[in-house]
């Protein structure tokens, strides 16, 4: 240790467990983020793991974050490498000046470490084996050994974590009390024997108010709770099981009748996802409320049906928590890939509404929305979240709902309607918005019945071929899509303190690095005004945004620009205006890439940085 | 085309089932299909049945596939909602609106192709899941709509119109209900609506999933000799085990048959059906009988008809979930949000 300065820096770093997955880490690893969270500092964790149940490397890093910045950072402070498979990748990513802490029961060779970082050896499994004598709990244990030690390291307050424990195992008494005293054991042995606390500090702050710590899969789920769904059919599939798990717990608490203890729900795992989807369409077809969670290659098996969602008009929620692509791709890794998929899902003429949530909040609201829009819209809509967003626990504004809210059901002619002699056409756009009424099976006995077909029809739902019919019916639905454009969650824009005739798009999981980016291009003196859009159909304020500026950059995570794609084809605008910055390798997209891109594109175009101008 | 509507009027005179219906107003849409199809002997016996049973029409939702098959739900229960869906997804969509709301009848009508080739899975998974409905599948052994092609269920050996034999090995729908649990399992002949129209009217009342395979000779692409699904070939190895009739609480669904042993069959609804045995051995009980009872004329080349296998007291998928009685599709906000005082206790837990 010579070469470097140790990083000194205090609620600011990176923390990153190397881990074997199946080690039992993943829960430590959770509880040292909360731990700080309970210090009044944001923190941003972030799984990387692979696609494998036991004994492949999996990583959790920790950014520590006071200033709130939610996106990956990029680089790591400080390695927790408990992976000898990965060692030496892990050792190499350490930031220089940066800090390792390894287990040093058995002596490393002086060559597997580096000369300008902090080596912190800590024998936890010489202290696990001495303490413990069953082999489980040898593992178990060591994983809250370091981070006892950890919590030495870092300046943590014990007790902060002592309550975390006793909220884990309330009413367990041997777990919490074994737990704790793991928990001194490594905090003992650091403060006996290593220079605490090292550069890397965590302080007691106040930045993390009333935010809660949730995961966006599990907010979504809760989303589709609130929303009214009852219906809900999936087919396992990474990273999109979790919404269904967490629909299903959720329901298991708060959707069983008081009296009867009957479940106010459904939900089928399917036997794959072409039954899932057709599950979902089955039922709102009856009038439920139902959704699906996939992710891309599910999307690919759904399009059919998709189709018959569009054509036949039937509501449907999709929740694609998207992975990267194609194929298989990296099933455990995160990308915003499945744009064009799902916004033009299906064959012949098709487009589907899609919303795009930053955030497990707006996973909340966006999955309860879709279902008032599904039944307004009587068509599919997709809730596009992707890995990072869904199973992360990100830190986020607290979940809101209003009482005074009932469920938009849409257009539905009831027995009564029909009984006063309303005129009843399937397909037949009553109030110029392209939205036909639709009936519930079972409505009237003779009023209302219709066939349901993806077959062309005329706006009486009987069948017809006719060039004209079938002409007529298509517009409807083109104006049925304009209609859905001032529905859905409009795009957000934020400008530049000074005017400036460059902006940025971006959408979902991009939000937190973005916002960081803005920060890091600003203090280079590059001014953005930016838009993040948050549905498809793009609302007319994309356009005017377009108009607004000379060169707007996309940011997206997906190789193809997809987004961009989607806003030129609808927007019919120059593309050379679009300027694509993609951020692909199944990594979350950071501030320093964004910034850097975006950067030096504008230097690129000669823009003079307005601060160097006036010095 | 399948939009020809047929004239309203009917005879002053026309009987009425206890609900005050006549039998025209199960009817359907004019039927497009080819003269002399068997679907459309099986389009009769339902309307028949659900005449019989005085169903109100509106309260049965009609699934189907695509083909031949899944056209005729137009073709019957006009006042009743039809989904014609996608090619071998009618069990899953059917699936679905069953759990949206429990209380209709629901009536998945499909094909060969339909059921056996293409979605073979879904037909495996919702009988597999015990979903309440009447599955029928009309069996021809060819793809008719895109004109003589082979299906799933053609016999190995049978030969098609254009001379072709048939090398593959024939799937048989009834014995995969069986092993998959189907509580309600019934062959019988588009040909022999005697023994039709009680089977359905049995597989309406029966509570769970209910299957019933109903060869249905293609009159246009099927009906040849070498046929192993042609109406004489069906005729000459048909081999009944019984004929049913059944009662609801009136006048049994009355046809002429010759006196048996009758075997009384209680279902759960307190329906019941007379079953007069023609097998005086077959066990209509006994599911693993039934499979081999199965396999042994197959092997014959015999074509066993009739009920071959109930299980009066089945569950459906509604039991297993244990949903409210109450359909799904008429809870509203205050029966289905938690509200925002459970939100905020969330929220309080995720801090």
């Amino acid at each position: 240790m010579s070469d470097k300065k140790p990083i000194s820096s205090v609620n600011d770093f990176v923390v990153r467990f190397a881990n074997v997955n199946g080690s039992g880490s993943a829960s430590a690893n959770e509880l040292f983020a909360r731990a700080i969270l309970r210090h009044g500092v944001p923190v941003s964790p972030r799984n990387i793991f692979p696609s494998n149940i036991q004994g492949l490397p999996t990583w959790y890093e920790v950014r520590v974050t006071e200033s709130g910045h939610l996106g990956a950072r990029g680089g790591v402070d400080m390695m927790v490498a408990m992976n000898p498979q990965t060692w030496d990748k892990d050792v190499a990513g350490i930031e220089p000046g940066g800090y390792l802490f390894y287990d040093s029961t058995k002596p490393m060779p002086s060559t597997k470490f580096r000369d300008d970082i902090t080596v912190i050896g800590v024998p936890l499994t010489a202290i696990a084996n001495s303490t413990y004598t069953d082999p489980r709990q040898r593992q178990l244990f060591k994983n809250i050994i370091y981070l006892g030690a950890l919590a030495a390291l870092l300046d943590m307050d014990p007790k902060l974590i002592e309550q975390l424990i006793g909220e884990q195992y309330k009413g367990k008494e041997k777990l919490l009390s074994s737990n704790i005293h793991a928990l001194h054991l490594g905090r003992d042995w650091a403060l006996q024997n290593l220079k605490c606390p090292t550069g890397l500090r965590v302080k007691k702050s106040d930045k993390v108010g009333d935010r809660i710590f949730i995961e966006g899969n599990s907010a979504a789920a809760l989303g589709a709770v609130y929303g009214g769904a009852t219906v809900c059919a999936w087919y396992p599939i990474t990273p999109s099981s979790s919404v269904a798990e967490a629909f299903t717990s959720h329901c298991k608490k708060y959707r069983h009748d008081a009296a009867t203890g009957k479940a106010k729900y459904a939900i089928v795992q399917g036997e794959d996802e072409l039954a899932s989807i057709g599950i979902v369409i089955g039922a709102s077809w009856n009038g439920a409320r139902a959704f699906t969670a996939t992710s891309g290659p599910g999307i690919s098996l759904m399009t059919e049906f998709i189709g018959l969602s569009y054509f036949a008009e039937i509501p449907a929620v999709i929740m694609n928590i998207q992975r990267a692509g194609p194929s298989t791709g990296m099933p455990t890794r995160t990308q915003q890939c499945d744009i064009i998929a799902c916004a033009y899902a299906s064959h012949g003429d098709t487009k589907h509404v899609l919303l795009f949530p930053e955030d497990p909040a707006e996973a909340f609201e966006f999955a309860a929305a879709a279902f008032d829009l599904a039944e307004r819209l009587q068509t599919t809509i997709f809730l596009m979240l992707d890995l990072d967003i869904g199973m992360n626990h990100r830190l986020c504004r607290p979940l809101k709902w209003d009482d005074a809210r009932q469920y938009d059901r849409g257009k539905v002619m009831t027995a009564e309607m029909l009984e006063e002699g309303r005129d009843f056409g399937r397909y037949l756009d009553v109030d110029g918005d392209g939205i036909p009424y639709r009936t519930y099976p079972g409505a009237h006995p003779t009023k209302g019945s219709y066939f349901t077909r993806g077959t062309s029809r005329d706006r009486y739902a009987r069948y017809s071929e006719e060039g004209t019919v079938y002409a007529d019916n298509m517009q409807r639905l083109v104006r049925k899509f304009e209609t859905a454009q001032d529905l859905v969650p409009r795009p957000l824009q934020a400008n530049a303190e000074r005017p400036t005739k460059y902006g940025v798009i971006y959408f979902g999981s991009t939000a937190p690095a973005m916002d960081e980016a803005i920060g890091l291009l600003e203090a280079r003196g590059h001014q953005l005004d930016r838009l993040r859009i948050r549905a498809f159909p793009f609302h007319s304020s994309v356009a005017s945004f377009l108009a607004e500026h000379d060169f707007v950059y996309v940011v997206e995570q997906n190789r193809d620009s997809q987004l961009r794609q989607l806003i030129v084809n609808e927007n019919g605008i120059d593309p050379v205006r679009l300027v694509p910055i993609v951020h692909y390798d199944g990594s979350p997209i950071t501030a320093r890439f964004i910034a850097k891109a975006i950067g030096d594109h504008q230097d690129h175009l000669k823009v003079t940085p307005l601060r160097k101008a006036v010095s | 085309m399948t939009y020809i509507a047929k004239p309203k009027f009917h005879h002053p005179g026309l009987k009425k089932n206890e609900l005050g219906y006549t039998h025209r107003d199960y009817e359907g849409k004019i039927s497009t299909l080819c003269a002399g199809c068997g679907h459309d002997s099986i389009t009769a016996s339902i309307i028949e049945a659900c005449y019989e049973l005085s169903i109100e029409p509106h309260r049965v939702a009609k699934i189907s596939g695509i083909g031949c098959s899944s056209k005729t739900p137009d073709y019957f229960l006009g006042n009743s909602h039809g989904f014609n869906s996608v090619h071998g997804r009618m069990p899953s969509v059917l699936t679905g609106a069953n759990l949206a709301n429990r209380d209709l009848i629901y009536l998945g009508v499909s094909g060969d192709g339909d059921s056996a080739s293409i979605g073979f899975g879904q037909f495996a998974h919702s009988i597999r899941r015990a979903v309440n409905m009447t599955y029928i599948v009309e069996n021809n052994g060819v793809y008719g709509l895109t004109k003589g092609q082979f299906s799933a269920t053609a016999d190995r050996g049978s030969k098609s119109k254009k001379g072709v034999t048939n090398t593959d090995n024939a799937i048989d729908l009834v014995a995969i209900a069986l092993q998959l649990g189907a509580t309600f399992v019934a062959r019988s002949f588009s040909g022999d609506k005697a023994q039709l129209v009680p089977l359905i009217a049995a597989a309406i009342r029966h509570k769970g999933a209910s299957f019933i395979d109903v060869i249905s000779p293609c009159i246009a692409f099927n009906n040849h000799a070498g046929s192993t699904k042609s109406f004489d070939y069906v005729r000459e190895h048909n081999d009944a085990v019984n004929r049913l009739d059944v009662l609801v609480g009136r006048d049994p669904i009355s046809v002429d048959y010759a006196p048996g042993s009758v075997q009384v069959v209680e279902q759960h609804d307190g329906s019941k059906i007379a079953l007069r045995k023609i097998d005086a051995d077959y066990d209509p009980h006994d599911r693993l009988g039934a499979m081999t009872f199965l396999q042994k004329h197959a092997a014959k080349g015999q074509i066993v008809t009739g009920l071959l296998y109930v299980d009066p007291d089945a569950e459906d998928l509604h039991e297993h979930l244990d949903t409210v009685e109450t359909p799904l599709n008429r809870l509203e906000a205050d029966d289905l949000c938690p509200g925002s005082a459970v939100l905020d206790k969330i929220n309080a837990s995720l801090r």
